[in-house]
């Protein structure tokens, strides 16, 4: 089901000739109004002139996570406080938070292109959208929230935790369709067969998951769980928040991006050069219409590629491969590069396995070590010391044969790894380095 | 014929049996035989309990892996060369024990030893046809 028909299935010259106009005036607007941008395009001779052509973008500077913290809090809006009517912040692990600022006119693009991709579900006026994202100045809770009530659906704005009422009102409200990380559906959907609900209780039929990396087989229990669709939502508070691409159900592979208002590349994550349509590097996002906080080719340090196939739905924004991880995500332990999420692929479907997994890395030594926690399910499938020795060694092959690496495994006991209701914590990194 | 075991996963951590005796304890379930498997990593419960379905149900609530297990109860002379007559039945029989334990009071002035086969069934029978007699669920529980 389309939102905007005209504008999702464009003809790609008609989206590039956009694209180009909007590029260029978003050139314009922060050479303009932001001094970091301006100052960074002097340096390299620039002017907003220069930008001819959409391969153009090549020439501009990058903007990096960096630069949004030393601009803190307003150092990079391109619109005067008179006009900014929201900011939204990225929960900062270290220092300060980001700060994104939008204003009625970028509000109403972010709307737009959530009920976009709530279209990509299949979801309308006539759904019940429980947004179980956190609200407040994470994106994902008031973005999904806009976007629903864009579609003229009925919004819940239940917000993260507190799984028992999420359950309740799911049920006596008879949502339809669910918004929230893909790590708290899985909760949600593991509280419900924990509790020995009936499924045919619900209306739940589809939900729409992301802020967070996940694999196929988490789509798997997701849905088999809860019995819906499951489709992924991409997007990060820099460049709006979710809405920047969406899967759709007749593909069900790859997102959607957003063309008409963001400028996508597909860039070496260390030597910044453009790759070809299908391989993957970092995802590099130029947003073309924001008018509060501009960013000229954001590094977003997600890792993707760009899947250059029409899509079988229609659209013709093109689609990003889901994300396989992100650079800064990933660790390195003795030389070898690991993603969290390739354990997740690999204990998923082991009987007696909970898809719930902790990699904790130390030195000893000088000696990297990687202990993988894996926790078990509440049923014990047996009970001899050799069947759970086995079971051990099962998952510690399959991780090791997916991170190409030795690793300690330990079998947890259910619940013990923290749960989460916004975004999961896969890795404790111990590791003191010395030069 | 069979009576049900508990069997419970616990990583080791100092205080985790504690755990496991107060949650039971605390919820008026009596333990009436117990044995502990322990490894490097991990160790395994085998309780007999006079609850099964609440004690596997509040062990599984309060974040245990925990299941029901079918073990034999024989019961055995309480003499010298009681329990080497049975193991001696067994061995005739060419049958392997996963494991045995015995339980905390005599019954009947009997001692009584659970065992864990990997072929239930035709342990059972065997021991039966030779007169060994096993207890039942209720005779376990009073």
């Amino acid at each position: 089901m389309f939102w905007n028909k005209p504008i999702e299935t464009m003809k790609r010259e008609e989206l590039e000739r956009l694209q180009l106009e909007r590029l260029r005036a978003t050139v314009r607007r922060v050479y303009q109004n932001v001094p970091l941008y301006r100052m960074r395009m002097q340096e390299k001779g620039l002017v907003p002139e220069d930008i001819k052509t959409l391969q153009d973008v090549q020439k501009l500077p990058f903007t990096q996570k960096t630069d949004l913290r030393d601009e803190y809090p307003y150092g990079l809006f391109a619109a005067p406080r008179e006009e900014i009517v929201r900011v939204h912040a990225s929960s900062g692990t270290t220092g300060k938070p980001v700060v994104a600022g939008y204003t009625q006119a970028d509000l109403q693009i972010w709307a737009e292109v959530v009920a976009r991709c709530l279209g990509c579900a299949d979801v309308d006026y006539r759904d019940t959208v429980q947004v179980a994202y956190g609200y407040g100045l994470f994106t994902g809770g008031l973005g999904l929230h806009d976007g629903a009530q864009r579609v003229g659906a009925q919004v819940v704005p239940i917000s993260s935790g507190n799984t028992q009422r999420q359950l309740m009102l799911m049920e006596d409200l008879g949502s339809t369709v669910l918004a929230c990380t893909p790590s708290y559906a899985l909760m949600i959907g593991e509280s419900l067969r924990d509790s020995g609900f009936d499924l045919t209780r619900l209306k739940l039929r589809k939900g729409v998951f992301g802020a967070e990396p996940w694999t196929e087989g988490m789509r798997d229990q997701i849905e088999g769980l809860l019995g819906i669709q499951a489709l992924d939502i991409y997007g990060l508070t820099e460049t709006m928040g979710p809405g920047v691409a969406m899967e759709c159900l007749e593909g069900r592979n790859g997102l959607h991006v957003w063309e008409d208002h963001f400028l996508i590349e597909i860039l070496d994550p260390e030597s910044g050069a453009p790759l070809p349509d299908g391989e993957t590097g970092e995802l590099v996002i130029s947003t073309i219409s924001k008018e509060g906080m501009p960013l000229l080719r954001y590094r977003t340090h997600d890792l993707t590629s760009i899947l250059p196939e029409p899509c079988a739905c229609g659209r013709t924004h093109r689609r990003i491969r889901r994300l396989r991880g992100r650079t800064d995500d990933m660790l390195i332990i003795r030389g070898v590069n690991v993603f969290p999420s390739q354990v997740e692929a690999a204990i998923m479907g082991i009987e007696g396995i909970a898809p719930r997994y902790l990699l904790v890395v130390d030195r000893v030594n000088n000696l990297d070590t990687l202990e993988v926690q894996v926790e078990l399910m509440p049923n014990l499938p047996f009970d001899e010391v050799r069947q759970i020795e086995r079971l051990e060694g099962q998952v510690r092959r399959a991780v090791e044969q997916v991170l190409n690496l030795s690793v300690r495994l330990r079998l947890v006991e259910p619940g013990s790894i923290e749960r989460s209701e916004g975004k999961s914590r896969r890795v404790l990194d111990k590791r003191t380095l010395f030069n | 014929m069979f009576i049900q075991q508990l069997s419970v996963y616990i990583e080791n951590h100092q205080g985790r049996l504690a755990d496991f005796c107060a949650l039971l304890g605390g919820n008026d379930i009596d333990l009436s035989a117990l044995s502990i498997a322990d490894t490097s990593n991990f160790g395994l419960i085998r309780a007999i309990v006079s609850d099964n379905e609440k004690a596997l149900a509040l062990l599984q609530q309060n974040g245990f892996a925990a299941s029901l297990t079918p073990v034999l109860a024989v019961s055995v002379a309480d003499a010298p060369s009681g329990l080497a007559a049975i193991l001696q039945i067994l061995r005739e029989g060419g049958l392997s024990i996963e494991y045995l334990y015995s339980f905390m009071r005599r019954i009947n002035h009997e001692a009584v030893i659970l065992f864990r086969f990997d072929q239930p069934e035709p342990a059972a029978k065997l021991l039966l046809s030779r007169g060994v007699r096993l207890l039942s669920q209720e005779e376990i529980a009073s």
